[in-house]
């Protein structure tokens, strides 16, 4: 048995870790490329959401490589990501592919809906699945912290790629980080490494954040690392979502910072309830941007998806509630990096002469 | 306050569900109901500027609706629906449609917008119909007898569809069901507010009745037995609607008791991108003899185009329909 999974950011690194931690045999696929979303839009449903096809594409790539095993999330909606391995599975076999699939369905459906298939596969007890995902999480939560602090030093940084320098090394030490006084070493070592990047912590930047569906600001295939591009240009970035915030155990999210009792809470006048995804938090952090003093919000998607289409809808009375630009990205396999650029750049220049005005006014 | 008070319905997505609960209990508190009326060309335009380009056609026309009735009532009824069952939700714009409805650019009436989820369990459904009769009486036993009034309505409107009238038979003209006269009988599948909207499916009942074909519909099914078939997935699906879809679809294919089916999904649908490429599939594995024809429709739809597609339909049916008389005698 081989397994894989789909590619997301630093998911490979995550699952790769708790994988070895239960002995099982992986292989992630190829770094998602125009080929895979080629191979994905060729064989997945036309109109839905562009994480699927990408999941596709991986698939599809990795067992070409040998995996025979896929890897899969489950969920119980209402957005499609719940239903997305049972399509996956499908599409797969009609495309010709054998293969085993795996899929872990959220503990809140269940703990053995959750372990058993693990335990299957593993052939590990609970308690040692638990050790695993115990010792692993704290590693994973690692990898975000990295990153978060990644975004707050970029944009001061004084010779560009620095930062993205160090933080390749710190993960690099992280990724071999085994034990928990390891890990912890490693996360230190690393923190220390990005705050030794030669920096100008007082010129003056632009702060942007950026809101949408999980897996579009996630993986920078799909994004087109929107985030360095920014922090390149000296801009402070803020991302509202982290993957150790989504799939912890608790709702606090102590990456980004704010717990989802409280996004739902500040949400509440302009999207009453929860429609899956991102569509709260998209709209609440929008809000929390504005009140932090913000210059402006991107908020990114991909086309057809549910939650944050709605979100959409909401935001611009939010944007004028709350005086904050905020700029909209639709996703799909015909964005190019061009255009998103292009759009990008007038986004920068418009929130930069805000900021002059505003100076100009107050003096 | 109730007196000449107006409470304005958007003919759209549910209200081909659930519009004769709703209607007597407000009459039944002496509140009038006002419908935008049916979708035409100026109520769709107004809809697909004044909504978020990339929602779904069928929220488009929702727009249309509720900006028609923007200065004709008091207050404008967009239930919050969130799940009709225990196990299951509607769609994600359901579950957002009043903060949708409230984000427009249009200053519309105040909009009641009561949470109905039944995740929550009976008691706090009561209480949400309490609350939203509360506004209109205090009196709880007549809120009460209202929504049950309510319930018998739509009992018998359901009646009226299980024997053979869609629900615009019922609403237009109350004209007589007449399905199992012709030779050919095709089972038509969709959110109710695709199929039943005469202008964005383009006539489509119409227009296979005069083409001959006996037009049966999801709703023409017993629900347990839609219940049964849909259960046969493997991972229990979370959308109340799309298990209607996935049902009727599976009741008409096993049992072969339609001669094609023809699976409207409006663009761009979350759930029915996926439910249409799941039916395909689970169709071919069961090697399902049932042609089937998806017809994707949106604001921009040619109607020329569309008729073509469904006579060629239409024709291969018969043809298939012929050729197997002929086998058989
Ligand atoms: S959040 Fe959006 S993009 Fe992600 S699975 Fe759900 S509908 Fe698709
Ligand atoms: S089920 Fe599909 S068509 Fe209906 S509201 Fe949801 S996305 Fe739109």
């Amino acid at each position: 048995m081989l397994m894989t999974f789909p590619q997301m950011g630093h998911v490979e690194q995550l699952i790769g870790d708790i994988l070895e931690r239960l002995d099982i045999d992986y292989m992630p696929p190829p770094r998602t490329t125009a080929k895979t979303l080629a191979l994905g839009t060729k064989h997945a449903p036309e109109f839905s959401c562009l994480p699927l096809k990408l999941n596709i594409g991986n698939f599809i790539e990795a067992m070409e490589a040998g995996a025979d095993t896929l890897l899969m999330a489950g969920g119980k909606g209402p957005c499609r990501f719940g239903y997305y391995a049972e399509l996956e599975g499908r599409v797969l076999r009609d495309a010709g592919y054998d293969f085993t699939m795996v899929t872990i369905e959220p503990p809140s459906m269940g703990i053995a809906k959750f372990v058993r298939p693990i335990k299957r596969i593993s052939g590990k007890s609970t308690r040692q699945i638990w050790r695993a995902l115990k010792e692993g999480f704290p590693k994973a939560r690692g990898f975000d912290m990295l990153e978060k602090r990644v975004l707050e030093t970029r944009c001061f940084e004084l010779k560009l790629g620095e930062t993205t320098k160090a933080h390749k090394e710190a993960m690099a030490t992280l990724v071999k980080a085994k034990t928990p006084a390891e890990v912890e070493g490693a996360i230190e070592a690393g923190m220390r490494l990005i705050d030794a990047v030669p920096c100008d912590r007082e010129q003056p930047v632009l702060k942007i954040g950026i809101v949408g569906e999980f897996f579009i600001l996630l993986e920078p295939f799909v994004n087109f690392d929107i985030e360095e591009w920014l922090g390149n240009r000296g801009v402070l970035v803020s991302r509202s979502v982290y993957i150790t915030d989504w799939i912890g155990p608790t709702s606090k999210n102590p990456v980004a910072g704010t717990s989802d009792a409280e996004l739902t809470e500040l949400a509440r006048p302009y999207l009453g309830h929860f429609v899956g995804g991102e569509g709260v938090p998209s709209v609440a952090h929008t809000m929390l941007y504005a009140n932090e003093g913000f210059d402006g919000v991107v908020h990114m998607f991909p086309f057809t998806c549910m939650p944050d289409t709605i979100a959409k809808a909401i935001i611009p009375r939010v944007s004028r509630d709350y005086d904050i630009p905020v700029i909209h990205f639709t996703i799909d396999e015909q964005t190019g990096k061009a255009g998103v650029v292009t759009r990008l750049e007038a986004f920068v220049d418009l929130l930069v002469s805000r900021r002059r005005a505003k100076r100009a006014v107050n003096g | 306050m109730t007196d000449g008070f107006k409470v304005g319905y958007p003919q759209a997505l549910l209200y081909y569900k659930y519009f004769p609960l709703w209607e007597t209990f407000f009459n039944r508190l002496g509140v009038e109901v006002v419908l935008s009326g049916p979708t035409n060309k100026a109520l769709l335009n107004l809809g697909t500027v004044e909504a978020e380009n990339e929602l779904c056609l069928p929220v488009k026309v929702f727009y249309g609706h509720l900006l028609a009735l923007a200065d004709k009532v008091d207050a404008i009824f967009i239930p919050r629906m969130v799940s009709v069952e225990k196990s299951a939700y509607t769609c994600p714009k359901f579950m957002g449609l009043p903060d949708m409805a409230r984000a427009t650019e249009t200053r519309l009436p105040p909009i009641m917008d009561p949470t109905i989820n039944w995740k929550l369990g009976w008691r706090q459904y009561v209480k949400t119909i309490i609350e939203l009769g509360s506004q209109f009486t205090d009196n709880k036993a007549k809120i009460l007898g209202a929504y049950h009034a309510g319930v018998q309505s739509l009992h018998q409107y359901q009646d009226k569809i299980r024997a053979g009238a869609t629900p615009i038979d019922i609403i237009e003209s109350k004209e007589a069901p007449r399905a199992g006269v012709a030779d050919l009988r095709i089972g038509l599948a969709g959110h109710p507010y695709n199929i039943y909207d005469k202008y964005i499916s383009m006539n489509l009942i119409k227009r296979l009745r005069e083409m001959g074909t006996d037009v049966v519909t999801a709703e023409m099914i017993p629900h347990s037995e839609l219940e049964k078939e849909s259960q046969t997935l493997p991972k229990h699906l979370f959308w109340t609607f799309e298990r209607e879809v996935v049902g009727t679809v599976f009741h008409w294919s096993r049992r072969n008791s339609v001669d094609g089916i023809i699976y409207v999904l409006a663009f761009p649908c979350g759930p029915d991108s996926l439910i249409q490429s799941l039916l395909e599939h689970e169709m071919r594995r069961e090697r399902s003899t049932v042609p089937m024809m998806s017809l994707v429709i949106d604001e921009h739809s040619a109607e020329g185009g569309f008729l073509t597609r469904i006579e060629a339909f239409v024709d291969m049916l018969s043809r298939k329909k012929k050729l197997a008389g002929r086998v058989a005698n």
